[in-house]
């Protein structure tokens, strides 16, 4: 039962959002760029700043979790089956007796990789297309925004269902499925952006001197139309990271003895009477991940915004 | 306005062309067709056998040959049998259908409850704790796996405090319950099921009930109606309620699909029998005229509900019809 979310968040572009609205910007001074405005701006709000610490967290934690993890994530103990959180395993172990720490530390490189990836890919398919119709407008425009219309009314989870049935489930294929499903919203962020952008006198007076279509576009629009995707694509890392530990829950994911917090969570499934230690924790590492980049996108668009610098 | 209506349906009918054709190529392109499905039983069937399930199934045909064929029977309303018990593909649709809509029902109406009265508290006392514990609220909302919020509350009151049935629809003997009985049993079972999925929409729907009261309450008129000593309440309730309102429903015609569509991952959590659960089974075991059967009607309800939004629009604001 969840509202579209384009149609929930777009407002956000309109009004300032009243938490961040409060805070006190420093009055820049001249010689500042507009990186370290935004930059100052965005760690002066409260929320972004705590979506940073998360996303820094969860970074950390997952490029070094070969020194943080306390055992071989993949190492079977049938001697120590399901044991709760305690000193020896701090958050217990699974149902073939491997630590649960280690495969979560484990587990974030794999999510933190779909995530990063699938979103590359959707952004990089959005641009060009966003662009191209945005850009040239008719029947180009015509066309792209109507395979837009029809990738929005097919339900993506069974889309994405689907495809994995054909191609077999494995990472690779994960992240290029949800590339491949979600290319829509950075699509259409880019052309209005494109629109706005193509009339504006700069492009006009690179039109005039005789610049080359593509250079326009490349050099020329784009550049200044990438704050919304920086945005969409922040957020879509946390979208891209909450549908893999779905597919990995319902076993269509990434696949065994790779750890993955959404098959942690099918085990915590299969021994919920007895091991709450295995739904708990891989659950939480999900949802703080995704707050993280949630709160940061939101942080990142409040901060793009300069109406909101005083 | 008719105009407006005219053109808005001619818009429609790439996009119907487009999902079918989307649909059937994803679902044909799979290795292993229905023919290939059945012979795993038996691996002793020969090469004739094959060629003969895969003649009747159509498979031998090229692509086009068969969009066609099926485009033919869907047209009429005819989905096929399913492969797998060989019954019709409508029957089974419809015996499922009444489990999702009722819990989808009974969620959607349960976020609007919630979720109006929380949007519009957070945008008359705009930074006030309540809009601030909101916010976060949302933000969390967004972030939560719906399967990880059902595992736990089903720990909690299923396993740990024993309250709530923890999965199915009913359970397991009611042989002795009264009719009575029988509801009450079965809405025990509901509980969870219905509060997951309202909780990802809550958020959703509180933030942009707060959005477009916020957007209303800036006006001149709000303005006006406060200068002319209108009591705050009729101000609030009156003027801008009614004017924010509007666009929430014509939302509405936007989550028409996830009515009846239903939520894979949570029925399989549940052990729900519904529509969710039957397209995994039927996408999983590539059991084409289910899925189809499904998909295909999703994608036209999804796409019709846009249409139905966005006449809503276009009714509430004359502008847009312009365009």
């Amino acid at each position: 039962m969840q509202p579209p979310e384009s149609s929930m968040r777009d407002d956000g572009q309109k009004q300032a959002s009243p938490v961040q609205n409060r805070r006190k910007v420093p009055m820049a001074s001249r010689s500042e760029s507009f990186a370290t405005l935004t930059l100052r701006s965005l760690l002066s709000n409260r929320l972004a700043v705590i979506g940073v610490i998360l996303v820094a967290l969860v970074f950390i934690l997952s490029i070094f979790a070969p020194l943080f993890a306390p055992f071989d994530p993949s190492a079977i103990d049938i001697r120590n089956i399901l044991v709760g959180p305690g000193f020896a395993h701090p958050l217990g172990t699974d149902d073939l007796g491997r630590d649960v720490l280690s495969r979560m530390l484990w587990g974030g490189r794999v999510s933190l990789e779909v995530g990063f990836v699938a979103v590359g890919i959707a952004t990089i398919i959005g641009m060009i297309l966003g662009s191209l119709a945005g850009f040239y407008g008719g029947w180009i425009d015509s066309a792209i925004m109507r395979a837009v219309d029809i990738m929005l009314s097919i339900p993506t989870i069974f889309l994405v269902l689907a495809v994995i049935a054909i191609l077999e489930p494995s990472i690779i294929n994960i992240m290029i499925v949800i590339g491949l499903t979600s290319w829509m919203e950075p699509a259409r962020l880019i052309r209005a952006e494109f629109i706005s952008i193509k009339e504006r006198e700069f492009v006009l007076a690179a039109r005039a001197i005789g610049a080359a279509d593509n250079r326009i576009m490349l050099r020329h629009i784009l550049p200044n139309g990438l704050s919304p995707i920086l945005v969409s694509a922040t957020m879509g890392i946390g979208a891209a990271i909450l549908i893999e530990s779905a597919l990995s829950f319902l076993g269509l994911g990434v696949q065994p003895p790779t750890p993955s917090w959404g098959s942690l969570l099918s085990a915590g499934k299969d021994n919920i009477e007895i091991a709450w230690w295995l739904s708990a924790f891989p659950g939480l590492a999900i949802l703080l991940t995704v707050l993280g980049y949630n709160l940061l996108g939101e942080g990142i668009r409040d901060a793009l915004d300069p109406r909101q610098r005083e | 306005m008719l105009t407006y209506i005219v053109k808005r349906t001619l818009l429609m009918i790439p996009i119907l062309f487009g999902i079918t054709v989307l649909s059937f190529a994803v679902m044909r392109l799979a290795p292993g067709g229905p023919a290939e499905a059945q012979m795993e039983f038996s691996s002793r069937a020969s090469a004739e056998a094959r060629e003969r399930l895969r003649k009747l199934y159509g498979a031998d045909q090229p692509f086009h040959k068969q969009y066609a064929t099926w485009l033919k029977k869907f047209v009429t309303l005819d989905f096929g049998t399913a492969f797998a018990d060989g019954r019709l593909v409508k029957d089974k649709i419809l015996e499922r259908l009444p489990i999702t809509l009722t819990i989808n029902a009974l969620s959607l109406g349960l976020v609007l409850l919630i979720a109006i009265p929380i949007g519009i508290m957070s945008a008359t006392r705009q930074y006030s704790l309540i809009d601030r514990f909101t916010t976060m609220f949302v933000f969390i909302g967004f972030s939560t796996p719906s399967f990880w919020l059902a595992l736990l509350l089903i720990y909690a009151f299923g396993v740990q405090w024993g309250l709530l049935p923890i999965s199915g629809l009913h359970s397991l003997d009611t042989t002795g319950l009264s009719r009575w009985g029988k509801l009450m049993d079965e809405s025990r079972h509901l509980i969870l099921p219905v509060f997951v999925s309202a909780f990802g929409g809550l958020a959703g729907f509180s933030r942009y009930v707060r959005n477009n009261m916020l957007e209303v309450m800036r006006q001149d008129y709000i303005r006006t109606a406060r200068a002319k000593g209108l009591p705050e309440g009729s101000v609030v309730y009156k003027h801008a309620l009614r004017n924010a309102i509007m666009p929430v429903i014509t939302i509405l015609g936007l989550v028409l699909p996830s009515l009846i569509g239903g939520s894979a991952i949570m029925e399989q959590v549940f052990g729900i029998p519904g529509m969710g659960q039957l397209m995994f089974q039927a996408v999983l075991s590539r059991d084409y005229n289910l899925a189809m059967g499904i998909l295909v009607p999703a994608a036209f309800l999804t796409m019709a509900g846009n249409f139905l939004a966005d006449i809503g629009y276009a009714f509430a604001d004359p502008r847009i019809r312009l365009r």
